[in-house]
């Protein structure tokens, strides 16, 4: 019995031992290897490099302005995204969720944005956006705004809004299908046992679908934050960072350290600092989501 | 008697033009989202039809004189039909490699018990979190070379599984957390192992969740090339993406040519999206079975 | 899916997965070629194809695109010895001088010097320039040259001759110095004709147009000496010189939003005939075939601040490749170079993809224009020829600096203390 009851309790480890020997040989290995180029000098090619200790660390935080403003940026664009995109992503949910005519339609179209690559995002929106012959200033113009026109993303007062809105532009398709896919699973009998009670519509949001959502939501809200916090490759696309600081994120930072300026080691520092802020922001959402749940 | 009557249908029109209306008020919001959605793909197929010299100056939606043969142009330059294979491979081994083994691993974290479960189970998932691709591209190839995994498809497809786990886990779990004890007790009470129970029970069950998650890995697989770029380096293992590349000179881009390709890559991942939302929609009936 | 379907699926799969395993090993007798250049895969592979014909040495020549996953590759594999025979360094000479110092790079000196140094002789100087180290360099490396350059580029002025004539102006007299460029720019904006387009969000751009005017109003030995810490950003000269950038503003001498502008977009606005003067490389030739072969237009030197020094323009070799020291086919590596740079290939490869040749012999066979933009090479200079460099982060913060100038957010002695700040940290490590 007490053998038995041994391979029981073995037998269980065997279900996550490939994730585990996944997690230790492709996250573990690299992760300690990145930690340990953060206290060194390396240039990312030369076979030396120097033990530097914590002195990447120390400039990073005691001297490097632009670092912290760019995450600063980030989290602005993840502010917006977690407010205006997900919001915009529910909302559509919602929709798609009742029977309507051509739901199946909707649901592909609003997969489109994800699906393009940052080339053709970052062209279509280059046009745009762009002060002479842009689409948004013949827009303006047109209904008579005249004075707003500029250039979008050369302007410190709207390029970061402007790329915000590129961003939550190409991701609100992956909420949508996520936030879809858990309406999709709350069963139909609820809302019509609701609606024989003579709820509203508002009622039924709020009594029924908000409380079965909220696993989704977290899970929704943890990718988005992740997500935006990294992003990157619409900005290379559009404004490269510029003008000035205005929309350097923390990824372009690492990316330049890394390959433009060849301080490996700094940007394994980056790397690093970068990535608890993240695992720390994630860890309060899963624990908030806890406590939610138990309400 | 007669006023009665009347007034009730007097309401039932109300009603129904309230329906209507509210109707109408709802696809004219999705059909506008729609457009926005639309336009830059219409834009790039549109371009894809012009002409080098026309693409930027022409700004027409609708080419008058399109130019198909960019299609073909593109698919025999990019040596797509190579390419597809591949990336067709890539993805399928990928994503079917994924659901596997974050399906395991998530069944086991939220019906199993066994020791240091939930520190297990942060730790798995706070892979996710952290941004270390980009820092950790040289120790990653440092590893594959040890491995002898540089230039085999092996070497493309394992990290990439590892990239989708921890997202996988954590989607999975969540959806195993809410599924009913008694299915599982009476499948156990029938004589199901474990594994059983998981694979006839929970996997099945599962199907919304798996669609999502593959849909997440496909899109993710089929536009992946920094790695395929890192990895290998003959051109018989190289994805999709690396047809693209073609079009893309250091100073000049071949724009017909490359939204050409453009359409014809993201085409299959559409259709791919198409067959796999039935299994969102099926939500309904796993859902009344959970209910 | 039916049974029958799936079995042929797993058959699929599993060849699949085995050709994959095939493809690995690789015999001695075959050169590997690593390069970044998407737009000249073709003629490479017709190239190999020749020099297979004529010598039946088998090369392959092996794409990695972009540019940065290219750089990346290429680290990555020189942690782990597994670099090709013939490869490419991209970036500063700093990372040149690093892979040569961890003896990732041939020294190719005594081949270029054979036969009375008949090689060496056939390229531009300005284009081995780049690959050379000379004696007591500031990286430590002995002297030599390390790199064969393919092709040569400079980066300087065009103008539009179409728009020049419908503003009323000379198309065959572009300004000749900085005051006329203004006042000309004025007649183009009065007729709604932008002035000047340039990818000034790829901020390298900026760092050349900056340093063309720093060398012309001050002269190189002082722009030298800023580098060395020896003289201050807040120098009066270096604040004249980001004052420019001001004017532009002031003075709407750049088309909107080009601060922001990928060159790729700054390259589409001039080739639309939406802007009258373009800053841009030499390689714009191409670009501007393929998208408005009517354009009519000139190449010229960036007009002078002052005419007491000549103007600079950063120049040199486009694209080199460098031999892998470590590789056992070091001699059939270099031979495979100089077949590679004999002019009949150079000519095929300049003409296969407009760019200037590195090597003298082919020039009488490309286009006029680029001509034109080969006689200005007499004025370039480059960054990786320069006795001393500036620090990346520094050359970065001014950059940067520039664009705040660019959007009116900072004023020209802002930048300069802001720069000069952290010039000074810098030198202090």
């Amino acid at each position: 019995m007490h053998l038995q009851k041994l391979r029981n309790f073995a037998g269980n480890y065997v279900f996550i031992a490939p994730a585990l020997l996944f997690f230790f040989t492709f996250s573990l290995y690299p992760f300690i290897k990145v930690f340990q180029l953060s206290v060194t000098d390396w240039d990312g090619i030369s076979p030396m490099m120097g033990i530097v200790w914590l002195a990447n660390f120390k400039d990073l935080f005691m001297d490097n302005p632009v670092f912290w403003l760019s995450m600063k940026n980030a989290f602005v664009v993840t502010l917006l995204a977690l407010t205006v995109q997900n919001s915009m992503a529910l909302f559509l949910a919602l929709l798609c969720d009742r029977d309507i005519r051509g739901g199946n339609v909707y649901r592909v179209i609003f997969y489109l944005p994800p699906v393009l690559s940052g080339i053709v995002v970052g062209l279509i929106w280059n046009w745009i956006y762009d002060g002479n012959y842009g689409l948004l200033n013949h827009f303006l113009s047109f209904i008579g705004l005249g004075d707003l026109t500029r250039a979008w993303l050369s302007d410190s007062r709207t390029a970061l809004v402007g790329v915000s809105m590129i961003h939550m532009w190409k991701g609100f398709g992956w909420g949508f299908i996520i936030l879809l896919a858990g309406l999709q699973s709350i069963p139909r009998e609820l809302y019509e046992a609701a609606r024989v009670d003579g709820a509203n519509s508002w009622v039924v949001f709020k009594n029924i679908t908000v409380p079965l959502m909220i696993p989704v939501f977290i899970l929704v809200s943890i990718l988005t934050i992740l997500g935006t916090m990294q992003i990157y490759d619409i900005i290379i696309a559009t404004t490269g960072g510029g003008p000035g600081y205005h929309t350097e994120v923390p990824m372009t930072r690492i990316l330049t350290t890394m390959l433009n300026t060849s301080q490996f080691g700094y940007a394994s520092a980056m790397g690093v600092v970068f990535g608890v802020i993240l695992l720390v922001v994630s860890l309060v959402q899963i624990r908030a989501s806890k406590m939610m749940r138990q309400v | 008697m007669e006023q009665a009557v009347f007034s009730n249908e007097l309401e039932v029109s109300y009603e129904k033009i309230k329906r209507v209306s509210s109707s109408v008020a709802t696809h004219l919001f999705l059909i506008l989202v729609s457009l926005g959605c639309l336009f830059p793909l219409w834009w790039a197929f549109a371009s894809s039809l012009k002409t080098q010299e026309t693409v930027f100056s022409d700004l027409s939606l609708f080419p008058k004189a399109p130019h198909w043969e960019n299609y073909l142009n593109a698919w025999t330059n990019a040596d797509f039909g190579l390419y597809f294979l591949n990336s067709l491979f890539y993805t399928s081994v990928v994503v079917v490699g994924v659901i596997l083994v974050a399906s395991m691993a998530a069944f086991a974290f939220s019906r199993l018990h066994f020791w240091g479960r939930n520190v297990i189970f942060l730790i798995l998932i706070s892979t996710m979190m952290i941004p270390i691709q980009t820092a950790s591209v040289i120790p990653l190839f440092v590893l594959l070379n040890k491995l002898h995994l540089i230039n085999t498809r092996l070497g493309y497809i394992l990290p990439q599984i590892n990239g989708g786990l921890a997202l996988g886990i954590f989607l999975l779990k969540t959806f195993f957390d809410d599924l009913p004890k008694e299915l599982e007790d009476s499948a156990r009470i029938d004589g199901c192992g474990r594994f059983r129970v998981w694979w006839h029970i929970a996997l099945p069950l599962a199907r919304p969740a798996i669609a999502v998650l593959a849909i997440f890995n496909i899109l993710a697989v089929w536009n992946e090339y920094l790695l395929a770029m890192l990895v290998l380096s003959s051109k018989e293992l190289m994805p999709l993406q690396r047809g693209l590349m073609v079009f893309q000179g250091a100073h000049i881009t071949q724009y017909p040519l490359l939204m050409a390709g453009i359409v014809i890559t993201v085409l299959p991942v559409v259709l791919l999206y198409l067959l796999l939302q039935k299994h969102i929609i099926k939500g309904i009936t796993a859902g009344a079975v959970k209910g | 899916m039916k049974p029958l379907f799936r079995q042929k699926f797993i058959i699929f799969f599993l060849a699949l997965s085995l050709a994959g395993c095939a493809v690995q090993k690789q015999d001695a007798g075959t050169l590997t070629v690593w390069h970044w250049m998407s737009d000249r895969e073709s003629a490479f592979q017709e190239l190999a194809r020749r020099y297979g014909e004529e010598t039946g040495i088998r090369v392959k020549f092996e794409l990695f695109a972009p540019s940065e996953a290219y750089a990346q590759r290429v680290k990555a594999s020189a942690q782990t010895n597994t670099l090709p025979d013939i490869y490419g360094v991209l970036g500063e000479k700093r990372d040149f001088a690093s892979f040569i110092r961890s003896g990732y790079v041939e020294d190719l000196t005594p081949a270029l010097h054979e036969d009375n140094s008949a090689w060496r002789n056939s390229f531009y100087s300005q284009a081995l320039a780049v690959n050379e180290f000379l004696p007591g360099n500031e990286y430590g490396v002995a002297p030599g040259v390390y790199g064969i350059p393919l092709d040569v580029a400079t980066i300087q002025m065009v103008y539009n001759k179409k728009l020049y004539a419908r503003a009323g102006l000379d198309p065959d007299a572009p300004p000749k110095n900085w005051e006329e460029f203004v006042r000309h720019c004025r007649v183009l904006n009065n007729r709604d004709i932008p002035c000047l387009v340039s990818g000034f969000g790829e901020i390298w751009m900026i760092d050349a147009l900056a340093a063309n005017y720093a060398m012309n109003w001050m002269g190189e030995e002082k722009v030298f000496k800023t580098y060395k810490g020896e003289v201050p950003y807040t120098d009066p000269d270096w604040v004249r010189v980001l004052s420019l950038f001001k004017q532009m503003t002031d003075e709407d001498l750049l088309v909107q939003g080009a601060v922001t502008m990928v060159n790729k977009t700054a390259e589409q606005t001039f080739a639309n005939e939406r802007a009258a003067y373009a800053f841009n490389g030499s390689w714009c030739v191409n670009v501007y075939k393929g998208m408005n072969p009517a354009l009519e237009y000139r190449a010229m030197l960036p007009p002078p601040l002052t005419d007491r020094r000549p103007m600079k323009i950063w120049g040199g070799a486009g694209s080199s490749f460098v031999v892998n020291h470590r590789s056992p086919n070091r001699e059939a590596a270099v031979k495979f170079l100089r077949w590679l740079t004999a002019d009949a290939q150079e000519a095929y490869l300049a003409n296969e993809t407009q760019n200037l040749p590195s090597t003298r012999g082919s020039l009488d066979k490309v286009a006029p224009i680029l001509a034109e933009f080969a006689d200005d090479i007499e004025n370039a200079t480059h960054p990786n020829i320069y006795p001393v460099r500036e620090k990346p982060v520094v050359s970065e913060a001014f950059n940067k600096g520039i664009q705040s100038i660019l959007i009116g957010e900072k004023t020209p002695e802002e930048v300069a203390g802001q720069v000069q700040k952290l010039k000074e940290k810098e030198m202090r490590r």
